[in-house]
């Protein structure tokens, strides 16, 4: 216990420096998803069909590989296609093709439960349908989506860890690097354990915070609490 | 002299084998109020969809100001914006307040300036004597608040012709009088108006003219006062019997006493 505390204290400042590598690789991840994932979402449900298509073979192929595949796809194997990233980069470019996919699926799903109604609803006042979609279903359904969404973040957090094997700085790479210098792994992984948890014990807050900010009033989707 | 405003010519509408409506024939003069009856399935919703091409009709025309608007090149966004439509379950959009529901078409649509889009969000809210919820999102109104917010958002865009679909059929008896009141006064404003509804009392004294529309073709039509006291056809007679025994007993009761 003694050696886990002074351990933990020992590598604050590199600990902390790992957890701001992790949070900006979060955070960067998290928004190339949701740009992404909203725009793939959009297309699977209201695009051509051509699109519908591509959409669809996006989200098969990326929610059907492991994510260290695709990470070492990007970061070992597009050098020999003559693009060569760097290790942040290709963390960055792997997290947020990832997590595209997946938060794409948690928005079709708040678009579909808007129903078609909103939409003949806009197009009755000449509203074309893009402009429908942007000012009607999606400011609705970027509401709805958040409850189910927020596991997103928070298991985007945790994902970043891989990214230390090509050798990014992140929380991961610090606890490896104290594991090895003290010869106590189960100290460091347990010290780094606990900042992981902190971390998204914050997100978990300021999701929630948002959750209620977005809240329409008289649209609560769940019963008011007695 | 009024002259046609709303011009309907042979219109079929089919799903597949299923034939919604045929060759239907409808003339509505400028601020005429038609009253569409008829029992349910018998395409009268189908048919105001057509009309402000919600739903695209398989054969003949529609023309509005001696245009038709049917047309393959016809741009349908621009036609709608002349058709104002108000829908049974209101569809308000939920996340907007229900000032920032009549603006929208003003600002998205009509792109006027965010000043006057306000001033006439707020004179058609008080039209329909509304002005005082303007705050309220749709789940803080009721369903009559509701409708008449609708009808106001459809007013906004200065329509040449309001459509109603059943526009109290999802209201509780007691809030469908301020609805109907709201658009009597339309009506007598001016509005051109085509309203679906089993509302008899409403049809009986605001309707300049009645179409009984039965199996996808109109059986008959004419003013309410030979609709409701002369139908020439056996079957305008049952549906008016039928309907007025189950919606109009009260309006029977206060003609009568």
């Amino acid at each position: 216990m003694v050696s886990w505390f002074n351990i933990f204290r020992e590598y604050l400042p590199s600990f902390l420096q790992g957890a701001a590598v992790t949070l900006e690789l979060t955070a960067v991840g998290l928004l190339i998803g949701f740009v992404l994932g909203l725009g793939l979402a959009v297309a699977r449900t209201y695009g051509p069909k051509w699109l519908r298509v591509i959409a669809i073979g996006y989200l098969e192929l990326f929610r059907g590989t492991p994510l260290l595949v695709q990470l070492f796809l990007i970061y070992y194997g597009l050098p020999s296609l003559g693009l060569t990233l760097s290790q942040t980069l290709s963390a960055y470019l792997a997290l947020g093709l990832n997590s595209a996919a997946y938060q794409a699926e948690y928005f079709r799903g708040a678009i579909q439960s808007i129903g078609e109604s909103q939409m003949t609803a806009g197009r009755a006042i000449g509203l074309s349908r893009w402009k429908t979609i942007w000012y009607v279903i999606l400011p609705q359904a970027l509401r709805l989506v958040i409850p189910a969404w927020s596991n997103e973040p928070i298991s985007l957090l945790k994902t970043t860890a891989v990214v230390f094997l090509i050798a990014v700085q992140d929380l991961m790479a610090k606890a490896k690097r104290a594991a090895t210098d003290t010869y106590d792994p189960i100290s460091s992984y347990l010290a780094v354990a606990v900042v992981y948890l902190v971390m998204v014990f914050i997100l978990n807050e300021v999701l929630k915070y948002l959750e209620r900010k977005s809240r329409i009033p008289g649209f609560e989707m769940e019963s008011k609490k007695t | 002299m009024s002259k046609p405003i709303l011009t309907i010519k042979n219109l079929t509408k089919k799903y597949g084998e299923n034939v919604v409506f045929h060759d239907i024939n409808l003339s509505v003069n400028e601020g005429d109020t038609i009253v569409i009856i008829g029992p349910s399935g018998t395409g009268k919703s189908t048919l105001l969809r057509c009309i402000n091409l919600l739903t695209r009709s398989d054969a003949g025309e529609i023309w509005l100001d001696d245009k038709e608007i049917t047309c393959k090149e016809c741009d349908e966004d621009k036609v709608r914006q002349h058709i104002g439509m108000v829908f049974q379950n209101f569809l308000l959009f939920n996340h907007l307040t229900a000032l920032e529901n009549v603006r929208l078409g003003l600002t998205r649509v009509k792109h006027m300036n965010p000043a006057d889009a306000q001033l006439k969000a707020m004179q058609e809210l008080e039209r329909v004597g509304l002005l005082d919820r303007a705050g309220h999102y749709p789940g803080q109104l009721s369903g009559g608040q509701q409708q008449r917010v609708a009808i106001a958002r459809a007013l906004a865009m200065d329509p040449r012709v309001m459509l109603f679909d059943e526009p109290t059929s999802a209201l509780d008896p007691e809030l469908i009088g301020e609805v109907l009141e709201v658009m009597r006064k339309l009506a007598l404003e001016g509005m051109t108006m085509l309203v679906v509804t089993h509302e008899m009392g409403f049809a009986r004294e605001v309707a300049d003219r009645i179409v009984f529309l039965e199996k996808g073709s109109v059986v008959e039509e004419g003013s309410p006062n030979d609709l409701f006291y002369h139908p020439k056809n056996e079957r305008t007679r049952e549906f008016l019997w039928k309907i007025t025994e189950l919606y109009g007993k009260k309006d029977t009761e206060q003609g009568n006493g």
